[in-house]
């Protein structure tokens, strides 16, 4: 049948071609997947691997700050956090709606979770809720399925146990602001925390540690499916241990009570701190949980300016604690002997100025060493109308007057040696030998701290130019050996060191103050710093200068001591500054006396251990 | 002459049984192992459980098994009798979806029956085919040859094609027109006239570009360029290639996929299973399931050559060359040889409409081949 023959030659042909065709696409699909997964295989090896594998960084344990005897003042504990992971919750606002019904979250956090997830990539984890409670964390886990992305976690939280006594130095710990967020892969862990005030800002790259890192198994949404070894494990922080001695901190504190001021105990053999009380203090665990509007406010507006640490930042003037400065500088500019003699009526009078002791009545007449003790104004105007301004401002350098000693806490100020210079480029002014007078007794110009008032005391009671530290193992603090001898003649410096111990004996301004019996002696200056102008009127007033008692707080004197004992072999200085506490004898001598022989008690060894 | 005596008139007459027996069970047991490795990769994407997929997917198999082999045994003076009517009926359905179709992944497509999802569009494929051999059945070489011809045959092709690109469809409706078209190339229609088309249609790109909807062009672009657009459109290829490719010679071992296993994969139980195979069974794993298709599927464009009937050859080369573009299209996609067009692997992508096309198209070849001495006249088999 040669029809049906010839049709089938036809589709014999075009058969076979098409077979052929087939055959060709088989082979090409063949050598694309050779190319694929042997040529390029090991490309798209690592390509799926990059896919599944993520880097996921541990967050390092922070190190603890102790004191000296190895009270912790700053911990980890344990924080029972709640999460949100976005991308694995179906619905934001329905989710967040079902977890308000178990936890308590209040408008100003909403806000701050919905502006989290905004910002960040949608699988890294929002924190909801920390210092939950075991029964709401628990019911949380349970309630867990049905809510997609929450989840839960046990992290560590930062807890100062010695709360308000030393908030001015440890300092907080905050979130980093959202735009440093970036900075680090680590700022982004939910609920990490950076040191944002004091030691905790000033040593975090000590205390922080190193992040680890572990390799997790993630789905395509980044969800972890399993760790894959091996797990770089975090560095914990290195701990930091301070000169302070917690004892004695509380103990000044509480002896402070609701006072406004600031005291520093100093070790005078190495410069350890022993205390540094800026009262009234803050609660730092607050601000690591966030402290609330109304509570920062308050901080705020307190007159008595608690946020402030007044022994760093608190600037006074040093009233007659000054005078052992100033009648050094004239003893070694060969102006008085210790036996010079002026007579002081009560008043002394410079051009058409008069200017006031504080003694209405006068002294009389006394010598150098009286003059100290007795706190005599007028002596030193006599001193300072001969006496170049800077002689005394250099003299007060030489004892670490207006200058800082980076000890480490937050705000050190550098206070105030008013020089002629100064004078000229701040106030472009000549500077007026009247001037010098209010220098001369610890008045006008002239600003310290307590810490600058702690560090001139040691330094006048070892003559060693001693250096205060507050961190163990700091290259900024140096130890005793180091301490440079003061460029000052040994024989002036112990006059003045006589004089000092003058002021707790009879005659002297803390006489009242002394230790009874046979306990060790101390030596120390008192002073009373004026902080409003007395005008004449009020003095020519009957019943003359206004009582401390009868004017407002913010008007009254602030109250200063500085001391060190014992007198024969100085161990332990001290500054005390009461602002507007009234006067130095009756309000800051005696509290640097029970400071002092608090600091110099022998410890107390723990009770078990004498049994 | 051997040729001759081929053609000479035998009385064949084999019983029901026999040509059970006498079926290929070669290329049946070809097939269930295609199907066997979809089972294992639906088990295997479903996190080693038979639930939800490869449990209904095996019972879907053992049906469309059955289906395949019953249609295998029938008479195929039947099929021929029913290829006209087969093709009316499927116009009738294509036109019902325009009215009552389901709307899924962009387009008109789906029936639905009450107890199954019917795909109007794939039957037409087998239709299409089945009305173009039979045309070309009743015709001679001379007649088979002129341009005349290509009349019918062409409105065969270009109602279902115009009815399946309005759905739209593409990939389905150029599918339809390439068997059809396949069907009179094999009957004589002249060479040059396929030559000439195929560059009129290279020509003709830019003006159907118009005409495309917006994921279609999504499509082709991202295929042009996959990395452009990593996260977006050619996310799907690019996990696609590095699946692949991170498979290597010998597959990452059954189960642990990970691009799969970790969801980076899309579509992966029906599109893109054939990735999931090749990270897991590698490049030989690949081989063995490729070669079983070109097994399959050069027996079915073949077996007419030794088929006494044009109907029966022209029919088993065009379903077999409809079905084996069905392959091309899906794995020449996740490689990123041809766009994403969302055709699925017929027998291992989960669904019963491609397997349904599939088992009912060699449930035909079957019978071509079972039938290949029989005689028919060319005005029909005179049966129905």
């Amino acid at each position: 049948m040669p029809r049906e023959g010839l049709r089938y030659q036809t589709y014999s042909r075009r058969a076979l071609l098409l077979a052929g065709l087939q055959g060709i696409a088989l082979a090409a699909l063949g050598a694309r997947l050779y190319y694929l997964s042997v040529v390029n295989g090991e490309k798209y090896r690592l390509r799926a691997d990059k896919n599944r594998i993520s880097i996921r960084l541990i967050a390092p344990e922070r190190g603890e700050i102790f004191d000296r005897n190895g009270e912790k003042l700053a911990t980890n504990t344990q924080d029972l956090r709640a999460l949100l992971v976005p991308e694995q919750a179906d619905q934001l606002e329905p989710t967040l709606k079902k977890v308000q019904q178990i936890i308590d979250l209040n408008d100003r956090s909403l806000t701050r979770i919905r502006q989290r997830i905004k910002r960040q990539r949608q699988f890294v984890p929002v924190t909801l809720a920390q210092g939950l409670d075991w029964e709401t964390f628990s019911r949380l886990n349970v309630e867990m399925p049905k809510l997609p992305g929450v989840q839960t976690d046990a992290g560590l939280s930062r807890l100062y146990p010695g709360g308000e006594a030393i908030a001015h130095l440890v300092g907080y710990m905050a979130s980093p602001d959202e735009e440093d967020v970036y900075k680090s892969p680590l700022y982004q862990l939910p609920g990490f925390k950076i040191g944002r005030q004091g030691l905790e800002r000033r040593y975090e790259s000590i205390l922080r540690g190193a992040s680890g890192t572990r390799r997790v198994e993630v789905n395509a949404v980044g969800r972890e499916i399993r760790e894959l070894p091996p797990r770089e494990e975090s560095l914990r922080g290195n701990d930091l241990h301070l000169t302070l001695d917690m004892d004695l901190q509380k103990y000044v504190m509480q002896e402070l009570g609701e006072e406004a001021a600031g005291v520093v105990i100093m070790d005078i053999a190495n410069g350890d701190i022993l205390s540094m009380a800026s009262s009234p203090g803050y609660d730092p665990n607050e601000f690591t949980r966030g402290i609330s509007n109304a509570n920062w406010q308050a901080l705020l507006k307190d007159p008595r300016s608690p946020l402030l640490n007044k022994t760093v930042s608190g600037q006074y003037p040093p009233g007659s604690t000054i005078k052992m400065i100033v009648a050094l500088a004239a003893l070694e500019q060969g102006l008085i002997t210790p036996e010079t003699t002026f007579y002081c009526n009560g008043k002394h009078r410079l051009g058409n100025h008069t200017f006031h002791c504080w003694q209405n009545r006068g002294h009389g007449k006394l010598d150098m060493m009286q003059a100290i003790a007795k706190s005599c104004d007028v002596y030193f105007y006599e001193i300072a109308e001969k006496l170049d301004i800077d002689f005394i401002a250099d003299m007060a350098k030489r004892f670490g007057l207006g200058a800082t000693f980076d000890i480490g806490v937050d705000g050190e100020k550098e206070g105030l040696v008013p020089t002629r210079e100064w004078k000229r480029i701040f106030q472009q002014e000549a500077w007026q030998l009247g001037e010098t007078l209010n220098v001369a007794i610890g008045q006008g110009a002239m600003l310290s701290t307590p810490l600058q008032l702690a560090v001139m005391t040691a330094r006048l009671a070892s003559g060693q130019a001693v250096v205060p530290r507050m961190v163990f193992g700091d290259s900024r603090g140096s130890s005793a050996s180091f301490f440079q001898p003061l460029d000052v003649n040994p024989f002036h410096l112990e006059t003045v060191r006589r004089t000092m111990a003058m002021v707790m004996e009879e005659g002297g301004t803390a006489h009242d103050y002394r230790r009874r019996k046979s306990a060790t002696p101390l030596a120390g200056k008192t002073g009373t710093a004026q902080v409003r102008r007395i005008s004449l009127a009020e003095r020519r007033a009957e019943g003359g200068v206004i009582d401390n008692d009868e004017l407002p707080w913010a008007y009254r004197d602030h109250a200063l001591f500085v001391g060190y004992a014992p007198v024969d072999a100085p161990k332990v200085a001290v500054s005390v500054v009461v602002q507007h506490g009234g006067g130095g004898s009756s309000v800051a001598a005696p509290l640097a006396r029970r400071f002092l022989d608090r600091a110099l008690a022998p410890k107390q060894s723990d009770p078990e251990e004498q049994a | 002459m051997a040729a001759g005596s081929m053609f000479a008139p035998r009385r064949v007459q084999k019983s029901l049984l026999q040509r059970f027996v006498g079926l290929n069970w070669g290329i049946v047991l070809a097939t269930v192992l295609i199907a066997v490795s979809g089972f294992a990769m639906l088990y295997s994407v479903a996190d080693g459980t038979w639930d939800p997929w490869a449990s209904r997917q095996m019972v879907r198999f053992g049906f469309a098994l059955v289906l395949m082999l019953s249609i295998a045994v029938i008479d195929i003076r039947y099929w021929v009798a029913l290829s006209y009517p087969a093709w009316f009926a499927g116009l009738m359905l294509l036109i019902a979806v325009e009215f009552i179709g389901d709307t899924g992944m962009g387009g008109q497509r789906w029936l639905d029956l009450g107890f199954m999802r019917l795909q109007p569009s794939e039957l037409m494929k087998i239709a299409t085919v089945m009305a173009v051999a039979r045309y070309y059945h009743g015709r001679s070489q001379m007649q088979s040859r002129s341009l005349r011809s290509l009349v019918v045959p062409l409105l065969l092709l270009l109602v279902p094609f115009i009815l399946v690109v309005r759905q739209p469809d593409l990939g389905t409706a150029l599918m339809i027109m390439a068997g059809g078209l396949a069907v009179a190339f094999l009957a004589g229609a002249p060479a040059w006239l396929f030559v000439v088309s195929g560059i009129g249609l290279a020509a003709a790109i830019p003006v159907v570009w118009q005409f495309l909807r917006s994921y279609q062009k999504d499509r082709i672009l991202t295929f042009l360029n996959p990395e452009s657009d990593p996260l977006g459109a050619g996310y799907q290829i690019t996990q696609s290639k590095i699946a692949l490719g991170s498979g290597g010679m010998t597959g990452k071992g059954f189960l642990e996929g990970t691009q799969s296993h970790l969801n980076f994969l899309p579509e992966m139980k029906t599109d893109f299973i054939f990735t999931v195979l090749v990270e897991e069974f590698g490049l030989v794993g690949a081989t063995i399931v490729l070669a079983l298709y070109g097994i399959v599927l050069t027996y079915g464009l073949l077996i007419g050559i030794g088929c006494r009937n044009q109907f029966g050859r022209l029919l088993a080369s065009g379903l077999a060359i409809s079905l084996f573009l069905y392959v091309l299209i899906n794995v020449g996609m996740v490689m990123g040889l041809l766009p994403v067009v969302g055709v699925p692997l017929p027998l291992v992508s989960y669904g019963g409409s491609a397997m349904l096309t599939w088992m009912l198209a060699y449930g035909l070849i079957l019978s071509v081949s079972v039938h290949r001495h029989v005689t028919i006249a060319p005005k029909g088999s005179g049966i129905v």
